[in-house]
């Protein structure tokens, strides 16, 4: 199929930008790397008036690593990230599942920002915003606010962001250099979007646990932090039986679609196995 | 008198010759329908039904006709004067004697129409057609046509459609049975009442989609000068294309002329002919400009043949030993909506069910079920894959009940070299018995077996019989059989040019089967040419009058044959014309490096561009009496039946036990294709099959919901293996020797897609023992295998 009729705006600036958002008052999208938007417009489920084109913005590019968080512009590519070995030294959460992003072809062109602004609750980039408290800036003509990830998912492919607004970069503060983070999830086939993914991050001091984040994607409408599975981590000593049962109480607090690919029951199980999964790795790195 | 001497050479048959098709597509010179360019074409778009069964009301196209840029919209009421329906299909029209006789086949008429209108039976049926400057406006005009439906009641499981009170999807076929056939050999009841065990088994195989990389497409412009309608097509078979052109709309044959281009890929789906065909050739010719299709993705998985798609009952018979004294097996194949193929697939796999084995007793019934879905066609395979996963199963099977082992199960009941060649006692479906021509099936049963590492694997499990590890490996086991190469015929025209090259035309047209690489290397050997220095085409029928297609692993086969035989032909042309010219007995001169010269003496002799000038008519001709001028043979060769290719195929899988996931580690196959033209050309056969059978055992389904609304119209919901899926495969190569064709081959494009399947469920069967799974049901995806874990723990 061909995409229906729109208008090509190439932004010359941020704030060149927001006046074109403006201008078409909602019925523009923004275009950075295309992954999914295209896609959308070639199926005609997505009639746009225009698409504002961002990728010709320099100070939207790149990314920088800091000693308390990571930096990421709006046009920055997957593979930009995936590339960087001190990232995946830092926080090898974040490696291990951007290495499962589709394939290299497409790390090569879609955005970090793009993915988090699509919301598909079963990407990477949204669980991983979830599990690292993740900050958005977003820029309208009447100003710029900031957006934590724990509000920013509102639904199935739906965020808080306001159609006029675009995001401009974001900021992932990351656990302590102590700490242990893994990302562990299960697809049909290499780089299909995941059944479920889970995202975990870990710090003990004495031997036990001080801090545990868990993070689900692909069994509810966003990615879901887990805190009653947290809560069962905090102050015990990890281990396998320990992980074994953060991983059955997942499966009691998530609640999955079925569809072809999977029913409730299956991805539950998944969610319950990845979790003590992820949490063991995430504890051996930890170590 | 030496081989050579005769100018039949063994020099490039046989060679891995890089392929001379490469170079042009891998730097983007292919040029496929979507890449010709004609001046002043407009673009058509269908609107399909959305309905999978309704009556069509009314059909209001005036505002699409008012659409930006439409040339015109057409509907099935605008052509029911001019473009007949679809009637004549494969095997509708003539059942040979033989088959006839044998498996009393009922074949009813189920007309298609080139465009719906009165009713609709499947999600995706073309409804109306626009036409308009380019495919974006196209496709803006179909959403303004407004078609009114009355929906009818649907049917989408062939089990339910047969059962009395079914919803019918064609009114007089009131069981929806469209095709049925029925064949036995020996005595299959005494053999059940005698048989120590019987056993019931189900085994389903899912709808799937055979996903060529390129989608089809047409072109079509009418020359009034000439009044020639020219057709470009992604198809694998032009002539037919041809053939319904002619009928439909009532003009001749010679009239029309279909050209293939590059494609990519076919698999099967693209062997029928289809609406778009038929229609696109009326378009051009009432609209006087040309006129292009090409298809989309997610129209491709509704509106273009699905296959396999077959549930077996089998009752097996066997003895304490584990060998199989009879089987009866009672087959659904869900045919979808229409059923242009009748009983080809399901014939086949009526014929190929016993594989290997002797079974000396069979029966088996085969129905052909319409159901609200699309089309189902032939897939790599072709009903064979069906086949052997349920045959395969069940030795499985049955090894679990006797406590054998499966693979000495399977070799109990191979046939014995020594009973080569082995007769069947029924018929192929070109009407001739079956006499299997293969080679030693207990040797390379053995030879896999060892190559695969089995007897290791099955000691390792024995020292440590139940293993806590969560992930598992297993060795899984299969067979194949496949007849080969079937007729009617090909045709081949071999010519000299006028610069005296070597000019080869087939009848049949690659879409990555590498025939100019094949059939060069045939008519190098014959004109002592390198294989490069010869020039072939096909895909067009003005260079061949006749011929079938490019399906059925038959190409190598039956127009190779073709090839061989007008190669020779123009050979011992060449030599006599020379012989007029160089005053020497033909006997005494030899065709080589593109000059025909006296044995024993290069320095006496003519070229090819001097023997082509001597040919030419008029009184100064120099040809042998009673021939007509010129250097061109046109030879059709017409097989007397199929020739069998054989194998085994060893599948080594890790299975996660916790997520249900299946690795496939490492395909092992031993094949019999005969003589091999080019074995790196064999190989990527086999290892494009091989991908593809690994895609149906673990990936693919195409899934329909209760309404018949297709579930899986995109990539991300059908899945197709990747570069990321393939295995490390292991290949050896036997060859026994056709004395069915001149150069003594077997196809080998459908074999590595036959065995996956089967061998996969077996070797995850294996990774779970000491479980005993049921996994009758493919694809195994991981819930499928977690549910059949679970299954078996209770």
């Amino acid at each position: 199929m061909k995409a229906p009729r729109f208008e090509y705006r190439a932004a010359t600036s941020v704030a060149h930008a927001t006046e074109l958002l403006a201008e078409y008052d909602g019925d523009a999208k923004v275009l950075a790397g295309g992954q999914s938007l295209v896609p959308l417009l070639n199926f005609r489920l997505s009639n746009p008036a225009a698409l504002v084109d961002i990728n010709g913005l320099g100070e939207l590019g790149g990314h920088r690593l800091g000693a308390d968080e990571l930096h990421v512009g709006a046009v920055c590519r997957h593979r930009e990230i995936e590339r960087d070995p001190q990232i995946a030294a830092r926080c090898p959460a974040i490696a291990d599942a951007v290495a499962q992003i589709g394939h290299v072809a497409i790390r090569n062109r879609g955005t970090v920002v793009g993915s988090i602004a699509h919301a598909d609750p079963a990407a990477e980039w949204p669980g991983l915003a979830m599990l690292l408290d993740a900050q958005f800036t977003a820029r309208a003509v009447q100003g710029e606010r900031t957006i934590a990830a724990g509000a920013f998912f509102d639904g199935f492919l739906s965020t808080v962001l306001d159609p006029t607004e675009v995001i401009t970069a974001v900021t992932f503060p990351l656990p302590p250099v102590a700490s242990g983070s893994a990302w562990i999830e299960f697809a049909r086939r290499h780089g299909d979007f995941a059944l479920v993914g889970v995202g975990a991050v870990i710090e003990c001091a004495d031997e036990s646990i001080t801090s545990a984040r868990i993070v689900v994607t692909g069994v509810s409408d966003t990615p879901v932090r887990v805190a009653a599975a947290e809560r069962v981590l905090h102050g015990a000593q990890p281990g396998e039986a320990l992980f074994a049962e953060a991983g059955r109480v997942v499966a009691t607090q998530v609640d999955p679609i079925s569809d072809i690919h999977g029913d409730a029951t299956y991805r539950r199980r998944l969610a319950q196995v990845l979790t003590r999964r992820a949490l063991a790795v995430a504890a051996d790195r930890a170590a | 008198m030496t081989a050579t001497d005769r100018g039949h050479r063994d020099e490039w048959v046989g060679r891995s010759v890089p392929r001379k098709e490469d170079l042009p597509l891998v730097t983007g010179h292919g040029r496929y329908v979507a890449d010709i360019q004609l001046p002043g074409t407009a673009e058509v778009a269908f609107l399909r039904s959305p309905m999978a069964h309704a009556r069509i009301t009314g059909i209001d196209v005036s505002a699409a006709l008012a659409g930006e840029g439409v040339v015109t919209v057409v509907t099935g009421a605008d052509i029911r004067a001019t473009v007949l329906p679809f009637t004549r299909f494969v095997d509708q029209e003539f059942t040979p004697p033989g088959l006839e006789r044998a498996a009393h086949p009922v074949i009813l008429p189920c007309p298609m129409p080139v465009l719906a209108s009165e009713r609709v039976r499947y999600v995706g049926e073309p409804v109306v057609a626009v036409v308009a400057a380019d495919r974006a406006l196209a496709e803006d005009a179909v959403a303004l046509v407004d078609v009114t439906y009355e929906a009818l009641p649907v049917v989408v499981d062939p089990v339910l459609a047969v059962q009395s009170g079914s919803p019918l999807v064609h009114d007089d076929i009131t069981d929806n049975v469209q095709a049925t056939f029925e064949v036995r050999a020996g005595d299959v009841d005494a053999a059940f009442a005698a048989a120590p065990h019987v056993e019931r088994f189900n085994y389903e195989t899912q709808r799937q989609a055979a996903s060529p990389m390129e989608t089809r497409g047409v072109l079509a412009v009418h020359t009034d000068v000439t009044d020639e309608t020219t057709v470009w097509t992604s198809s694998q078979t032009p002539y037919m294309v041809r053939t319904r052109i002619s009928e439909q709309l009532g003009i001749a044959e010679e009239s029309i002329r279909v050209v293939v281009p590059d494609m990519g890929g076919g698999f099967g789906p693209k062997v029928q002919v289809y609406p778009e065909e038929v229609l696109l050739a009326h378009l051009a010719r009432t609209l006087g400009r040309p006129v292009r299709w090409i298809e989309d993705r997610s129209e491709h998985m509704i509106a273009t043949a699905h296959s396999r798609d077959q549930r077996h009952t089998v009752e097996v018979a066997f003895d304490d030993s584990g060998l199989i004294t009879a089987i009866r097996d009672d087959f659904l194949m869900d045919a979808g909506a229409y059923n242009p193929f009748s009983i080809t697939c399901a014939y086949n796999s009526a014929v190929h069910f016993r594989s290997v084995y002797q079974v000396p007793h069979f029966q088996v019934r085969g129905r052909c079920v319409l159901t609200n879905k699309t089309p189902n066609g032939p897939y790599r395979g072709c009903g064979r894959p069906e086949a052997t996963f349920a045959m395969d199963r069940a030795v499985y099977q049955i090894a679990r009940l006797l406590g054998l082992d499966p693979v000495e199960v399977m070799a109990r009941n191979l046939i014995p070299a020594d009973a080569m060649p082995y007769p069947r006692g029924m018929p192929y479906r070109d009407g001739q018995e079956v006499v299997y021509d293969c080679g030693d099936f207990p040797a390379a049963l053995a030879q896999l077996r060892a190559l695969s590492g089995y007897d290791e694997h099955a000691r390792a499990r024995q020292a440590q019989p139940t293993s806590t590890a969560v992930t598992r490996r297993g060795i899984g086991f299969a067979s194949y059989i496949e007849g080969t190469g079937i007729g009617p015929y090909e045709g081949a025209v071999v010519m000299l040019d006028s610069l005296g090259r070597v000019v080869v035309r087939s009848g049949s047209a690659p879409h990555g089967q590498s025939h100019d690489t094949t059939m060069s290397q045939v008519a190098a050997d014959v004109f002592g040419l390198n294989p490069d220095q010869i020039i072939f085409s096909a895909g067009d029928t003005s260079l061949v009058p006749n011929g079938i297609g490019t399906f059925a692993s038959r190409s190598a086969v039956v127009a190779g044959s073709a090839v061989l035989l007008a190669g020779r032909r123009l050979e011992q042309r060449v030599r006599a014309i020379a012989s007029e010219l160089l005053e020497i007995s033909a006997e005494d001169l030899v065709v080589d490096a593109g000059y025909v010269h006296v044995r024993g003496d290069a320095t006496s002799r003519v070229s090819l561009a001097d023997v082509y000038r001597a040919a030419l008519p008029g009184p100064q001709a120099r040809i042998p009496g009673g021939t007509e001028p010129g250097t061109r043979e046109l030879q059709y060769f017409v097989p007397p039946t199929v020739t069998f290719g054989a194998g085994f195929l060893a599948a080594t899988v890790s299975v996660d036990l916790e997520t249900g996931g299946v690795v496939v580690e490492r395909i092992d196959i031993i094949h019999d294709c005969g003589r091999m033209i080019n074995p790196v050309v064999v190989e990527g056969q086999l290892q494009g099959g091989i991908l593809q059978g690994i895609g149906g055992a673990l990936y693919e389904s195409v899934v329909y919901d209760e309404n018949g609304q297709p579930l899986t119209t995109t990539f991300m919901d059908y899945l197709l293996p990747t570069s990321a899926e393939v295995p490390e495969i292991r290949q050896i190569h036997l060859a026994t020797t056709s004395d069915r064709n001149p150069l003594g081959v077997k196809g080998v494009g459908e074999a590595g897609a036959i065995a996956p399947p089967a061998a996969i469920a077996n070797a995850v069967a294996d990774a779970l023992r000491p479980l005993e799974v049921e996994l009758n049901r493919l694809p195994l995806s991981p819930p499928t295998v977690i549910e059949a874990i679970t299954r078996a723990q209770r």
